[in-house]
């Protein structure tokens, strides 16, 4: 326990005028999954943007490998993937277009090559040159799920994965989890969906 | 290539490459540039002799303003499409991204303002001298207006109605150019020497160089909170 | 000394000693207002230029030199509220931006009047006017900015930010509208920057820029503790004080 890489120690959230909670501890693992759960408006995105660093707790701190993310951007950043509500694509580029940008942002490893198999690998196949424009909201979500597997990192934040996804789409969200937990890796994410996902998960409940 | 570099480049193709496929856009902050000024003689007076004294003035004001409105969409795009978010949460340093997104900004909004300025300067009646002291002025202070003016949009990008609030927090800081940029022109049309003036503007570009870009790296992660 | 002033940011406190300060503070002010306003208007005798009028500046410099400590003032305060995320710092900073426009804006007018009977205008493009006139502009931007953000922290980090990059500014607009001013041949009445000025006048003046000083504080202290209270309504020791 107290070599897990993740802590959040007694974080506190507030919202405009709303107390959404306060102190929340948790801590993180390799393989571990923790899916966080609650009503709408529980605080389950406020509590996703915290841990990935992108907002800042009322009180209280994230820690990662023992320093405060917050003053350690760079190290935390390199091993932590984040999926928001929004998929981070520009509609006027192609998913490849799209892809070799977010993999620059990142290691900036990734060639044309891997970034095609990892859309064929997504189910994108054929669709690496259409502007994301012309894509449905579910091929958007599979282009952003690409970012998970171009530059593999210990750290998975993913926020309402399943939004816009069909059965397939789902199915492949809980092989790539169960894939990542096996080898080592950990998630964090919130889902409408109940999700079996094979492996060490635990949930939280925000309400 | 090193990482910092790639993200750098990467961005920089991406915002060219997107201005690019907005062909139709990129030249809306001329045309409005170029109505600002042809709005003077119209409410003003065309008397050449009047126009040329206040020809500096008229041409910078509007470069101020075309300027601060083709900002306003700097962080837009980005903040609604999430792509901010994954330009927040990379490994490379904040601050080097912002340049390479002002830098791309810069390439598409204000270099062609130096293109149209000789135009300008004829329709008011500017002797040669003028004209290039404001050549000369533009291509130091528009890269100067870009890099302030970062500081107000990242501050006002997660703000619905940020237009107006945008002109209120950057006008007041644009004055210091306003002051030399237009001095350096009427100096240089009645012949006297200019270099103090630019030198003036320089030292201030490599001011904003090192402040600002820093600075609208707090304020973006600021907004984005 | 160290543990003294994280004793006194807590909200508590602060709370507690600043009730204690203000009533003491107030009498101060009273006290230095009506003794400067006594000196100034009864015992200092009349310019020998400009008559009467100059007895405007007992109220114009004062307001004039408040309206640049405040905004200094600021800056320190959100450098420390940045650096040690002390809420304190934001809560005094973002309670003084309104009284300095005020300052400014009291400046600006006083300026104005004393204007009209020495160049025949009401409004002259004279260096420090027009640095004030500034100045008004970015205490406006500042509270339009801060009022337009709904979230209180995000408000305060982002009001601070601006502050920061204003004060980094301010010397540059107002060496550059200094240089503007003696290049265009405005009117070069140094008004303000007499060779010596007589120890009557002085020493109201002296006076007055005290009372302003502390009526600055008093009122600062007020209401930064209804801010506080507000904020930390949530915590125990507000619901201990109001049941």
């Amino acid at each position: 326990m107290s070599d897990a890489p993740l802590r959040a120690i007694n974080l506190e959230c507030i919202r405009g005028d709303r107390l959404l909670f306060s102190g929340l501890s948790l801590h993180l693992s390799p393989g571990q999954l923790l899916q966080a759960e609650g009503a709408n408006g529980a605080g389950k995105t406020s509590l996703l943007r915290v841990l990935a660093g992108l907002s800042r707790p009322a009180e209280g701190e994230v820690h990662w490998r023992g320093q405060d993310i917050q003053s350690n951007r760079a190290a935390y950043f390199s091993e932590m993937v984040y999926m928001g509500h929004a998929p981070g694509l520009k509609v006027e580029l192609s998913p490849l277009e799209n892809l070799k940008v977010s993999s620059a942002l990142r290691a900036g490893t990734a060639d044309e090559a891997r970034i095609e198999d990892t859309l064929a690998r997504v189910g994108l196949r054929g669709f690496e040159d259409v502007p994301a424009r012309g894509l449905s909201a579910g091929q958007k979500q599979r282009t952003a799920l690409c970012r998970l597997l171009l530059n593999p990192v210990l750290l998975w934040i993913l926020d309402e994965p399943f939004t816009a996804l069909d059965v397939h789409g789902i199915a492949l969200v809980r092989e790539l989890l169960e894939a990542h937990l096996a080898n080592g890796g950990m998630a964090l994410m919130t889902s409408h969906h109940a999700l079996e996902v094979r492996g060490d998960c635990r949930s939280l409940n925000l309400s | 290539m090193t990482g910092l570099a790639s993200a750098f480049f990467a961005i920089l193709r991406r915002d060219l490459m997107l201005a690019f496929r907005h062909r139709g856009e990129l030249a809306n902050p001329l045309l409005f540039f170029l109505i600002i000024v042809t709005l003077y003689p119209l409410g003003v007076s065309p008397d050449p002799e009047l126009l040329r004294r206040i020809a500096p003035g008229v041409i910078w004001i509007a470069a101020l303003l075309a300027a601060l409105f083709s900002l306003e969409n700097l962080f837009r795009s980005d903040f609604d499409d999430g792509s901010l978010e994954q330009m927040l949460l990379s490994p490379q340093p904040l601050p080097v991204l912002v340049i390479a997104k002002v830098l791309a900004h810069w390439l598409v909004s204000g270099l062609p303002m130096l293109l149209l300025a000789p135009l300008l300067a004829l329709l008011l009646d500017m002797p040669a001298k003028a004209a290039w002291a404001l050549e000369t002025t533009l291509a130091i202070g528009t890269p100067l207006l870009s890099l302030i003016g970062a500081i107000g949009v990242a501050l006002t990008v997660g703000l619905k109605r940020g237009g107006i609030l945008l002109t209120l927090l950057i006008l007041p800081l644009y004055i210091p150019v306003l002051i030399f940029a237009t001095n350096a022109v009427t100096a240089a049309s009645a012949g006297m020497p200019v270099e103090g003036q630019l030198y003036f503007l320089a030292a201030l570009l490599v001011l904003a160089l090192t402040l600002a870009p820093a600075a609208v790296a707090a304020a973006l992660r600021i907004s984005m909170s | 000394m160290w543990t003294f002033f994280h004793k006194l940011a807590s909200p508590k406190h602060f709370y507690r000693i600043s009730g204690l300060l203000i009533p003491w503070l107030g009498a101060i002010t009273a006290l230095l207002l009506l003794s400067g306003l006594y000196f100034g208007l009864f015992k200092a005798p009349p310019d020998y230029q400009q008559g009467e009028s100059y007895r405007i500046m007992f109220v114009h410099v004062p307001a004039a030199w408040m309206s640049m400590f405040i905004y200094t003032f600021m800056a320190v305060l959100y450098a420390i509220y940045l650096i040690w995320n002390i809420k304190l710092a934001d809560v005094m900073a973002s309670s003084s931006a309104a009284m300095g426009a005020s300052f400014t804006f009291l400046a600006l007018v006083t300026g104005s009047l004393w204007g009209k009977p020495m160049w025949g205008t009401w409004w002259v493009w004279d260096a420090r006017l027009t640095s004030e006139l500034i100045l008004l502009f970015l205490y406006l931007g500042y509270i339009a900015l801060v009022s337009a953000i709904e979230d209180k922290r995000t408000a305060a980090r982002a009001g601070g930010l601006l502050i920061l990059v204003g004060v980094v500014n301010i010397p540059i607009i107002h060496y550059s509208v200094e240089w503007w001013n003696t290049l265009h041949q405005g009117p070069t009445v140094t008004k303000l920057d007499k060779p010596s000025i007589h120890a009557s006048m002085l020493l109201p003046l002296l006076l007055m820029a005290l009372a302003f000083q502390c009526y600055y504080f008093t009122l600062v202290l007020v209401r930064a503790r209804t801010e506080l209270l507000d904020r930390e309504r949530r915590s125990a020791w507000v619901k201990e004080l109001f049941g």
